[in-house]
């Protein structure tokens, strides 16, 4: 089997964060890919929530919008949409929210809005869609972004969504209900909070990743843990899975649509 | 009413009009969306929580003046270009941004369906909106003293959705993913409905959506309303047509030719279809 990407490395890693019967508020991209091949692995029984609605979806290929049919088509149930945020997610009824963000500070802070001020923009981003309020009232989040120190900035152009804030509890004083980032998985590996002040550290590294790579690609000072665990290389069950997972979904995205006229 | 859909837009979709094309990824009214761009429709205060590629192309068409939203991307392939070339460089001219979160837009659809003044929700805690847009704001729950954010509701003039069916009085059903389709419905002055097919008698759908017909100002057939969106049961989204669109974007010289030849160019939805399949041949 050939090498690793280093998506393949990420998507891996976060899908061994989540376990079985976890309820799990599912993004696009890598963390559809991370819930997924966690559930057709070790986790069979997770529930998946997307936010346009499908509840309890087990899609047998990945969606490349938040709303495909095939999301609908293989789900327990499928609710209006504020419903899924004011009834499930503001109710605290997600175990696990996953983000994506362009800049991430050493707190955990997000920043999906903008590159340059507000008003006047470098970069538009799309904004915040569901994920402030995830940051917010999901019990944990994990994060997945690709490390360059672009995106791990020593201070946000934009806080679209709250992690620790300053940290030393900042958040937990703040009235936010859900706990927030418990990891963030990246390109060399996890940065987990520091138990008592929150701030981002390296705590696991992938095969072959060291710590000087780690610190080249964060734009702060990195805090080293006392202790950083080897990441265990991929399964080949885990593997074979995940690219099945990949070409079968390759496939259908190719797939010419037919209009009923 | 059953009408043709130039005709419904042409009477009921003004200049100046706030207007939200909703459906959640699900049942976009692409179809819509393209009659108004035939009509030259300007000055639109456009609503809808993603703007999807209906919204970049009416943008990049210099149909709006304002833009309520609340995620602005392409799902699943990047940027929406227009839109970005509207905020970034105010081209083919500024767009005003009223920016929310889902759950804000969700919240502030509830409210106006309920004709109630603003919408609740534990939302916008510790996050740069709320200093950004004057409609986010915080109230005090007068039984504990809580803060909670309070978002005005949304009442547009003309909302307009794409269904499955109708039936001849203008009974409306759905099924499939609804995103805030329902509440957006109920919230708007005139609510528009294109469908793939009108049929004599709806089958009994106890716990589907069903608008009734009295709520409902004006249904148009439209077989393929929603492509590139889907109507599940019907037809698959056309993912390939998604990631196909940031090419076509991403320059204004290549978008406006695009939109010249399928959509300026043609005469229906019919028409726009049977371009792009001589395209493709």
């Amino acid at each position: 089997m050939s090498a690793c990407t280093r998506d393949e490395l990420m998507t891996i890693a976060a899908a061994r964060l989540l376990w079985n019967r976890c309820v799990c508020f599912v993004g696009i991209g890598l963390p559809s890919a991370a819930c997924n091949l966690a559930r057709l692995t070790h986790a069979p029984e997770i529930v998946l929530i997307y936010e346009s609605g499908t509840i309890g979806t087990r899609p047998d290929v990945l969606p490349l919008s938040i709303g495909d049919g095939e999301l609908a088509d293989t789900a327990t149930c499928v609710v209006p949409l504020p419903e899924i945020f004011s009834h499930y997610l503001q109710a605290g009824r997600v175990d696990v929210g996953f983000l994506g963000a362009a800049q991430i500070d050493k707190h955990g802070n997000l920043n999906s809005t903008v590159i340059g001020a507000y008003d006047a923009p470098k970069i538009r981003l799309p904004g915040a869609g569901g994920a402030q309020e995830i940051a917010s009232h999901a019990k944990q989040t994990f994060v997945m972004l690709s490390a360059t120190p672009r995106s791990f900035v020593e201070q946000l152009d934009f806080r679209t969504s709250a992690g620790f804030l300053e940290g030393s509890g900042a958040r937990s004083r703040s009235g936010a209900r859900g706990g927030g980032p418990r990891a963030v998985i990246t390109d060399f590996g996890m940065l987990t909070p520091h138990p008592q002040t929150e701030e981002l550290q390296l705590t696991a590294l992938f095969p072959g990743a060291t710590v000087d790579e780690a610190c080249s690609k964060i734009g702060w000072p990195l805090a080293i843990a006392d202790r950083i665990d080897a990441i265990a290389p991929p399964t080949t069950s885990e593997l074979e899975t995940l690219r099945a997972l990949n070409a079968r979904t390759q496939a259908a995205h190719a797939r010419l649509v037919h209009i009923p006229l | 009413m059953l009408l043709p859909l130039a005709d419904a837009i042409e009477r009921f979709v003004p200049d100046g009009a706030s207007i939200a094309l909703e459906g959640f990824t699900h049942l976009i009214p692409f179809a819509a969306g393209h009659e108004i761009i035939r009509q030259r429709r300007r000055d639109l205060h456009l609503i809808r929580m993603t703007p999807d590629l209906i919204y970049d192309q009416m943008i990049g068409m210099g149909c709006a003046r304002k833009l309520t939203f609340s995620w602005g991307g392409n799902p699943g392939v990047g940027s929406l270009h227009r839109l970005r070339d509207a905020v970034e460089h105010q081209w083919p001219n500024p767009l005003q941004l009223d920016e929310h979160s889902h759950a804000g837009m969700a919240a502030a659809f509830c409210a106006g369906a309920a004709r109630l003044p603003f919408g609740v929700l534990r939302g916008y805690l510790d996050t740069d909106l709320a200093a950004h847009n004057p409609n986010i704001r915080r109230v005090a729950c007068p039984f504990t003293g809580e803060l909670l954010a309070a978002v005005p509701a949304l009442n547009p003039d003309v909302t307009i959705l794409h269904a499955q069916r109708a039936d001849q009085e203008g009974n409306v059903a759905i099924h499939g993913i609804l995103g805030a389709a329902r509440e957006a419905a109920m919230a708007a002055k005139t609510l528009i409905v294109t469908v793939e097919e009108i049929v004599e008698k709806l089958s009994p759908a106890m716990n589907g959506i069903v608008l009734p017909h009295w709520v409902v100002s004006a249904v148009a057939q439209c077989r393929g309303g929603a492509y590139p969106s889907y109507a599940q049961g019907c037809y698959a989204r056309d993912n390939a047509f998604y990631r196909n669109w940031d090419a076509i974007a991403r320059e204004r010289e290549r978008f406006l030719q695009w939109m010249d030849r399928h959509v300026r160019g043609t005469r229906d939805h019919k028409e726009f279809l049977a371009s792009l399949e001589q395209e493709a041949a």
